[in-house]
């Protein structure tokens, strides 16, 4: 009986809509869509060239990299208000949240540095210099590692978050844009812009197990350059925004074989799961838009206008 | 592993203690001629031309050797023709491996021969198509683009205009004369027609005097009357004598490219795209003046120089030029995709930018010419077309 009226209630309930934020690097804005209509629900100015975008475990507050300003810009996510900024270095472009909601590791492409910065007190807690350009930024699940990107040194490099000392350099392909870890915190995957590649790097022996390339027919090899990567939860799928190839690749987690190439808006950049891993959206910078893919069914569903060139872009956890 | 991490971030603040075989040691020569100011002060050359860009890629190259234990010295040269030989032998007696040159044609070629074996020299300057045809050399990567490149850089994008009857008009300096060859070869590979050639003779003379705007605006209809029926100007003037005064000038109101209006190059300042942003951020805080080609070019050959000893974990010259020069080398450049060195003449492959005075108007190649390789060997000479054979 409890049963029934549980599964009754499941299907009754409207499946829970979340904000999807969209930093427009060009536009200078934060376009607001609901995941459920696919509708934008608002647009809030952000600053100077937004790129980077991230959420605070609680739904609560929005941060966002406002390159052309050196700060990060904290706002409120149901008033869009800005509640304040937070030191980040020069030129802030992409940065990643510990676990916990604190602190945020920025990475700081014109000076070739990674800042951590306590989001309550809003104070700087250390430098680490790594390579250079820094860029892609990733946090292991259980916050031992923050891994940065260098575009030019084309290096992952392993910060100890209790050091905040560079343990290990793992050479990759050229151009390492962004990184994640798998949720079990066994593979770090990063992605090579102008190599063309993405490494899947073993994280105990800080070694690349597995490189990853790329063919579609009828696109030159020069537009495929791998960009934004998403992995599920349990690590069956990876996809991967190929940046003017306007395309996402799927790929399987466990054979690292590309599976299929999803066309999407053009010059695709960043992708953001639903929490339930339902949908899966994508920023295309050169169309102005988000496309919106159903990933059990591996199509795309939607593309949604939203500002002009389109970056960054995070769901509101549930 | 955290030790050797350690030791790499105190070699990114002070010079380490250097063990002989972890440094690699590299020059940047430049040869300058005594000549003429060009047409506008604003194209006088800054006194680091070129070596802030060696510079900046040395800077480069210790960050990531930081980690990697690697020590990257780029000692910055610069002499006259009468020293350019005495100077480059000099350097590679204190250990230079690599020698990147930013010279004219000529000079670039006895710099080669001098330098034999002894150093592998990388082009950062000379753009004439002999040095990568019937005189190119084993020991030079070129990294400048070629006249033939630019050349085709152009026609492909005034082919996607439709622009196709051309206005020729070259220099009468021998690197003009390269240029407008590097031309007219283009305007036969993509269809376009030369239907006036002409060439400005430079008989020298006042330059910036104080009415010479009065006489240019009298000279240049003259010079460009009479014309067939054309589309476009192009003018082939590397030595610099009246190309930027041809733009509003000429008889017909027509558009100029070449040497002044839409000119094709290998970077400009104002580059935003594929992260050149921040590229040039570091470039201006560092020189306080924005990178010009020169400096792009001699950043690039430093950063092939590292991107070698990266990736082979070397400091040995002779390894390093093995890689550079073997088919899996390839280097970032932030034009969009990655460069490679062709293996018929060892030129750089690279998009060429098509510039206007403050901005980039269009980046060749254009999509629509394709290639069954690489589609930057659609932009100056493919392997068929080669007039160069190495030993």
């Amino acid at each position: 009986m409890r049963l029934a009226l549980l599964s009754f209630l499941l299907l009754a309930q409207p499946a829970l809509a979340n904000k999807v934020f969209v930093s427009n690097e060009k536009g200078n804005d934060i376009t607001v869509l609901d995941s459920e209509t696919l509708e934008v629900i608002a647009t809030f100015p952000a600053g100077n060239r937004p790129r980077g975008i991230t959420i605070s475990p609680d739904g609560k507050e929005l941060y966002v990299c406002a390159s052309d300003d050196d700060t990060v810009r904290v706002f409120d996510t149901e008033t869009y208000q800005e509640t304040h900024t937070l030191p980040s270095g020069p030129d802030p472009e992409l940065f990643v949240l510990h676990p916990s909601g604190n602190p945020l590791y920025i990475a700081n492409e014109d000076d070739n540095l990674v800042t951590i910065v306590d989001v309550q007190t809003r104070r700087v807690l250390a430098e680490v210099p790594v390579g250079v350009e820094p860029e892609g930024m990733a946090i292991s699940p259980d916050g031992a590692f923050v891994v940065n990107t260098s575009e030019t040194t084309n290096m992952a490099h392993f910060i100890d978050t209790a050091s905040s000392q560079i343990v290990a350099n793992v050479l990759v392909d050229q151009r390492p844009r962004y990184a994640q870890f798998t949720a079990d915190g066994k593979l770090l995957f990063v992605t090579a812009e102008i190599g063309g590649t993405v490494a899947v790097i073993d994280v105990a022996t800080k070694e690349v197990v597995h490189k990853i390339g790329f063919q579609i027919p009828g696109v030159l090899p020069e537009a495929i350059q791998p960009v934004g990567l998403k992995i599920t939860q349990d690590g069956s799928r990876v996809f991967v925004a190929l940046g003017p190839a306007n395309r996402v690749a799927v790929i399987d987690g466990t054979t690292f074989e590309v599976i299929d190439y999803l066309l999407v808006g053009q010059r695709v950049w960043q992708l953001a799961f639903t929490p339930d891993e339902r949908l899966l959206f994508t920023t295309n910078g050169n169309s102005n838009d988000v496309s919106v893919i159903d990933v059990a069914a591996g199509k795309v569903i939607r593309s949604v206008p939203v500002g002009q060139q389109p970056w960054g872009i995070v769901v509101a956890p549930d | 592993m955290r030790i050797a991490a350690t030791l790499g971030l105190i070699g990114l603040l002070a010079p380490a203690p250097l063990g002989a075989e972890t440094v690699i040691r590299s020059a940047v020569l430049r040869v300058d001629v005594a000549g003429l100011p060009p047409i506008s002060r604003l194209d006088l050359p800054p006194d680091d031309l070129g070596l802030a860009g060696a510079r900046l890629g040395t800077m480069d190259n210790a960050t990531t050797g930081g980690f990697l234990g690697q020590t990257f010295e780029t000692a910055e040269l610069t002499a006259t023709p009468e020293t350019a030989a005495a100077t480059l032998d000099k350097a590679m007696a204190d250990g230079a491996g690599f020698v990147v040159v930013i010279a004219d044609d000529a000079m670039t070629l006895v710099l080669a021969d001098a330098a034999r074996d002894r150093a592998l020299i990388l082009n950062a300057g000379a753009r004439g198509d002999a040095l990568r045809g019937t005189e190119c050399r084993a020991n030079i990567v070129h990294v400048a683009p070629s006249h033939a490149m630019l050349a085709d850089a152009l026609a492909q994008f005034l082919a996607w205009k439709k622009w196709d009857e051309w206005f020729l008009i070259s220099g009468s300096h021998p690197a003009d004369l390269d240029l407008a060859q590097a031309y007219r070869a283009s305007a036969t590979k993509f269809g376009a027609k030369i239907v006036e050639d002409r060439v400005f003779e430079d008989t020298g003379g006042a330059r910036r005097t104080d009415t010479g705007h009065v006489q240019i605006q009298k000279q240049m209809p003259v010079f460009t009357q009479g014309a067939a029926r054309h589309d476009i100007l192009i003018a082939a003037d590397e030595a610099g004598i009246f190309a930027e005064y041809l733009p509003y000038q000429s008889w017909e109101a027509r558009p100029v490219a070449g040497s002044a209006g839409l000119v094709p190059r290998s970077w400009h300042p104002a580059l935003e795209a594929w992260g050149a942003t921040q590229f040039q951020n570091r470039f201006e805080a560092m020189a306080g003046r924005p990178m010009r080609d020169e400096d792009y070019q001699a950043w690039l050959a430093v950063r092939i120089i590292g991107e070698a000893a990266t990736r082979t974990g070397s400091a040995d010259p002779a390894v390093l030029r093995d890689h550079i020069l073997s088919p899996g080398f390839e280097v970032a450049g932030f034009k969009g995709q990655k460069l490679t060195i062709r293996d018929w003449d060892h030129q750089l492959r690279q998009p060429i930018l098509l510039t206007t005075g403050s901005l980039t108007a269009s980046v060749s190649p254009q999509d629509a010419f394709l290639h069954q390789v690489s589609q930057l060997d659609t932009l100056g000479k493919d392997r068929p077309e080669t007039e160069c054979s190495f030993p």
